[in-house]
């Protein structure tokens, strides 16, 4: 059989794995949607909640979307498609194929076609690379729950400083990485505000839509804000960039 | 306490069912692949490759299952690290409900509320990357066109900034000293950057508790 990056077979292939991620989902939203209902939690509430979860995912999913159109380039369509559904990102993946073509004397972007063999060795490497997570979670995830609930028993206040303090160590560490290119600045570089200039317009309609839940009484709004100033932060990008960039 | 417990326990007996049959089904691909097409993998370029590649994600991977599962819940956790897109996505998404929900994600009702969220999110990001499949060929001018590129370049700051300004100005008192730590080593420390902000999470976590830690002590918060 002639190998094609974009074979209809793989198509299968990746469709199968896809669909059982798929599953995977849709079984755990059932499981926790029952138990919800089951302890007498606020259905109409847990409803808002999965309806903002589904309108904030749609730009980062975008953003997938061309993330698989640039690798697609080089891997075909259905390689892309599988992997960016499940365990990796972006970053992991381009990463991963740069490395595998390359060790194979490839240049990562410039490749026209791919035999099986090469094909086959970059899913080995794009796969194992990345596989820690999904097996790693089963071994010591129930331990790692065990010892939060102990704590809450423990010290109810220290537990809910502790998880505070998780959040803000992630956030922090995310508002830095938003610096990461501010020293260019100093040498008259001005694209290193971009970033920081995008997340301010962010946090200001953050701040709008809090204003505008108190003062209007716009209780829908808070469930949106998320979102809002997310596509809002974004389209900021496009007149910073032209102004900066 | 005895359902609740029956609850957990059910659902990390699944997580495991469901993540090693995962993890069995995405092997399963490249072997696939390699017997329709009789072929057997490059073993030079596979192994060059793998270490280029793997021993830097699976430290980071370690890491982030320490830091990320308790931020995430259980049954989060199973689908983030096999849905994967989790600081960009899973993460944001699930505080963000927690947030909307004013719960904990220690508690039942915060493990519940993440575990939707994200299993929501999850099945609209495979919805999505679907369409962009079935939909290519007449989307990939329009999502590579030029004047788009700077909106989905600048995702993680619009995301960060909003989500920075709900969780800082509830916690400020415990955000203000990794906030400025993180500012300084990114800005002056040439070698943090993009792919290497994975691994300043635990850093950040870590430090954030440390000092959590001392102010409890002193009964500053």
């Amino acid at each position: 059989m002639n190998f094609d990056v974009n074979s209809p077979v793989l198509f299968v292939l990746a469709g199968i794995v896809i669909v059982a991620v798929l599953a995977q989902s849709v079984y755990f939203l059932v499981k926790a949607w029952r138990r919800a209902k089951a302890i007498g939690m606020d259905m109409g509430k847990l409803k808002r909640i999965a309806g903002t979860a589904a309108v904030f995912t749609i730009a980062p999913a975008v953003a997938i979307v061309i993330s698989v159109i640039t690798l697609a380039k080089d891997l075909g369509v259905p390689l892309p498609w599988l992997r960016l559904s499940v365990v990796g990102s972006m970053s992991y993946e381009t990463i991963a194929a740069t490395n595998a073509e390359s060790a194979m004397g490839l240049t990562f972007g410039q490749v026209t076609s791919l035999t099986a063999r090469q094909y086959v060795t970059i899913v080995c490497v794009m796969t194992l690379s990345i596989m820690v997570g999904i097996w790693l979670v089963p071994l010591i995830g129930k331990k790692l729950q065990s010892g939060l609930i102990s704590l809450e028993n423990r010290d109810k206040k220290w537990s809910d400083i502790f998880s505070s303090a998780m959040f803000i160590g992630m956030i922090s560490a995310f508002l830095g990485y938003v610096f990461c290119d501010f020293s260019v600045v100093f040498r008259g570089d001005m694209s290193g505000l971009i970033p920081p200039l995008v997340m301010l317009v962010s946090a200001l309609v953050m701040c709008v839509c809090g204003l505008a839940v108190r003062k209007f009484k716009w209780p829908w709004i808070s469930d949106y804000a998320l979102p809002i100033s997310l596509i809002l932060g974004m389209a900021s990008a496009i007149p910073i960039t032209a102004l900066l960039g | 306490m005895k359902n609740d417990l029956s609850y957990m326990d059910s659902v990390h007996r699944d997580g495991r069912i469901w993540n090693i049959s995962m993890m069995v089904l995405l092997f399963l691909f490249p072997v696939a692949v390699a017997v329709i097409y009789h072929v057997l993998p490059d073993w030079q370029g596979f192994l060059m490759g793998l270490i280029a590649t793997a021993p830097m994600y699976w430290a980071v991977a370690v890491v982030e299952t320490f830091t990320y599962v308790p931020m995430l819940g259980a049954g989060g956790s199973y689908l983030s690290f096999v849905t994967g897109n989790i600081s960009n996505l899973k993460l944001p998404v699930a505080l963000n409900a927690l947030e909307q929900a004013d719960v904990k994600v220690n508690s039942e009702e915060g493990e519940l509320v993440s575990t939707i969220a994200i299993a929501v999110s999850s099945i609209v990001t495979t919805l999505i990357i679907l369409l962009g499949v079935l939909l290519i060929t007449p989307l990939t001018p329009i999502l590579n066109a030029p004047v788009l590129e700077p909106a989905f370049a600048q995702i993680l700051p619009a995301l960060f900034g909003g989500l920075g300004v709900v969780f800082i100005s509830k916690n400020w008192k415990i955000s203000i000293a990794p906030v400025i730590l993180m500012l300084v080593l990114f800005i002056f420390v040439p070698a943090l950057n993009s792919s290497t902000v994975g691994i300043m999470v635990p850093v950040g976590v870590l430090f954030t508790l440390g000092v959590s830690r001392i102010m409890y002590k002193k009964g500053l918060l």
